[in-house]
């Protein structure tokens, strides 16, 4: 009899185990190569294949398909949508972790969280955890090519690679903080978007910008939050709001772990550069453009040590979601709904105290 | 350029105050102690006649190891010329951070490496995750304390200079009591986002800190090149 019990207890942890086995913990604590991040996207949409859905908008230079994960409730409406892309330059490996982060955090936290599950239902997450793709696989090949920055296409002469594509966007390209020079590392391309990962985002995020209420744009390393423009004669038309937005996220990410990440444009803070995705978001009127640079300060810069990812990860997530929330909230009118929430909850008790309205 | 009082937020002031943290490195740093900018309080600029420019820095600096804090003030100078010439560096009330004792950590590793030990390492510090051998860290603050003397000559108004990686370190013969290093860096400058690449001579003892013999810097590789191996 008990052996009976003990061979059907043990079946019924041989599957557990299995169904376990099949589902291995992901390490969003680890960086991860090309081949298990495309793994990862893959495993994500199955998991919830109600919610996440991966689209195809482009490919590199040497021809691989270019991604994102559209997160989002289904609606019948045409919903608004938030913009986030990381590994834009290869030797950033803090940032395509984040973006699997983010993607995981709020995959966790719109079915028990209230206000997630809402903008989950109006607006819908485009997150491309590595636009530069080429450049990503070419930092993991060796330890002499971690430090690649650029993507791999090559330059007019043939005998020098990469184009710095966050300097080849349609964004006063060419005028400041760049080099025509293809050996250079802020090499800005033959022309404005000459570049196919540039490109992608482009025509995708161009032929829906209406849609757009916010694009984040993640780097490293600096700790810092940087506002449009990166030409130091333009101001963006709603620079106080940025900042303010911007000051209230480095607010947010500060409780989180004690780090201070500076708000302000990139001419004053950084340096002056044209061509960025981020000017580029801006000047198509979408009106919440933000660079994240994420940890460290120079300590370990480029490589940011494992055990670090996610107190990194927690406070950018905090810092992200103060903007996506006020994005949200501003167009979704949260006072209003709070207004009429109210309302009603006074015509209610008015009527339940047997009150004449008429 | 700015003058009179800066934003300390912004890139002027901030790296002037880089300039300062190299310069601890250099004249104070050690396998046990080493320095990092954590934030500006405030700034000033003036233009010195036609010679260069003059900035005052109320900042406070991190001893990284320790985790101390202190406040400090520091002048720097960046000359003006047709030569490049290396940026001055004058630091003030900031004692608290060099008493730090770091002598008995110190004295154990040099006593080490002095007779038993030889150090040769191929592998990058750190490595492409950020992490490395505990036993080399000591060896990678080193470099970062001796790389502090190129980064620290090398600044202008319009660098920012961090060091990105050692590619190799290699210890020599000991001389004079002097424990002897020959190491290949690559440094980041963030303004040209470029990754140049430097060789150094140095020593280095508890008594004398660090000393850099001989620096040379390596050229921009092209695709598919790679620096030849040093001895």
């Amino acid at each position: 009899m008990l052996n009976m019990v003990g061979l059907s207890f043990v079946a019924l942890l041989l599957t557990v185990g299995a169904s376990t086995l099949e589902r291995a913990e992901y390490d969003y604590y680890k960086y991860h190569p090309m081949d298990e991040i495309s793994s990862w996207m893959a495993q994500m949409e199955k998991d919830h294949p109600d919610v996440v859905t991966i689209v195809d908008y482009g490919k590199t230079y040497e021809n691989r398909t270019i991604s994102l994960m559209r997160i989002g409730l289904k609606t019948e409406a045409k919903k608004k949508a938030i913009w986030m892309d990381c590994g834009i330059h290869a030797r950033e490996w803090i940032a395509p972790a984040f973006c699997q982060y983010f993607v995981r955090q709020i995959l966790q936290t719109y079915k028990t969280d209230a206000k997630m599950e809402t903008m989950m239902t109006n607006m819908d997450f485009y997150v491309t955890p590595v636009l530069n793709i080429d450049g990503y696989i070419y930092s993991w090949k060796d330890s002499s090519t971690r430090l690649w920055r650029k993507n791999r296409s090559p330059g007019p002469s043939g005998d020098c690679y990469g184009t710095d594509l966050n300097r080849n966007f349609d964004a006063n390209w060419g005028t400041v903080g760049v080099s025509f020079n293809c050996s250079s590392n802020i090499y800005c391309g033959r022309g404005p978007i000459s570049e196919p990962e540039a490109q992608a985002i482009t025509y995708f995020v161009g032929s829906r910008k209406e849609d757009f209420l916010c694009f984040l744009t993640i780097h490293s390393y600096g700790q810092l939050l940087l506002v449009p423009y990166g030409h130091p004669d333009f101001t963006a038309s709603n620079y106080d709001e940025l900042m303010k937005v911007g000051r209230g996220a480095a607010e947010a990410i500060l409780k989180v772990h004690g780090k201070n990440y500076t708000v302000g444009t990139s001419p004053d803070v950084l340096y002056a550069n044209s061509g960025s995705s981020r000017d580029w978001a801006r000047m198509q009127e979408i009106p919440l453009t933000f660079t994240f640079e994420l940890r460290d300060n120079g300590t370990y810069g480029f490589k940011l040590p494992e055990n670090q990812i996610q107190p990194t990860c927690e406070e950018a997530y905090s810092g992200a979601l103060h903007i996506i929330t006020y994005a949200h909230d501003k167009t979704f009118n949260g006072a209003a709904t709070t207004a009429a929430a109210t309302l009603w909850t006074m015509l209610l008790a008015v009527g339940v105290s047997g009150a004449n309205l008429m | 350029m700015a003058t009179g009082e800066l934003n300390p937020s912004h890139y002027p002031a901030q790296r002037a105050a880089k300039v300062v943290q190299h310069y601890l490195n250099t004249h104070y740093g050690s396998p046990y102690k080493l320095f990092g900018l954590e934030r500006v309080y405030s700034a000033k600029a003036e233009d010195v006649a036609d010679s260069g420019r003059k900035y005052q820095l109320e900042i406070s600096v991190h001893e990284i190891i320790s985790n101390a804090k202190e406040k400090c003030s520091a002048e720097v100078f960046f000359p003006r010329g047709e030569k490049q010439l290396s940026p001055q560096v004058q630091v003030s009330s900031c004692e608290e951070l060099f008493k730090i004792d770091a002598k008995p950590e110190e004295e154990a590793l040099f006593q080490q490496y002095k007779t038993n030990k030889i150090l040769r390492t191929e592998k990058r510090l750190p490595d492409s995750y950020g992490n490395m051998d505990p036993e080399m860290t000591p060896f990678w603050h080193l470099s970062i304390v001796a790389s502090s003397f190129i980064m620290l000559t090398e600044s202008t108004e319009n660098t920012l200079y961090n060091m990105a990686q050692v590619a190799n370190i290699t210890q020599l013969a000991t001389e004079n009591d002097q424990l002897k290093f020959d190491c290949h860096v690559l440094l980041h400058e963030m303004v040209s986002q470029e990754i140049p690449q430097w060789k150094l001579l140095f020593t280095w003892s508890p008594a004398e800190g660090v000393k850099v013999l001989q620096t040379e810097q390596l050229p921009h590789l092209h695709e598919g090149e790679k620096h030849p191996k040093t001895n």
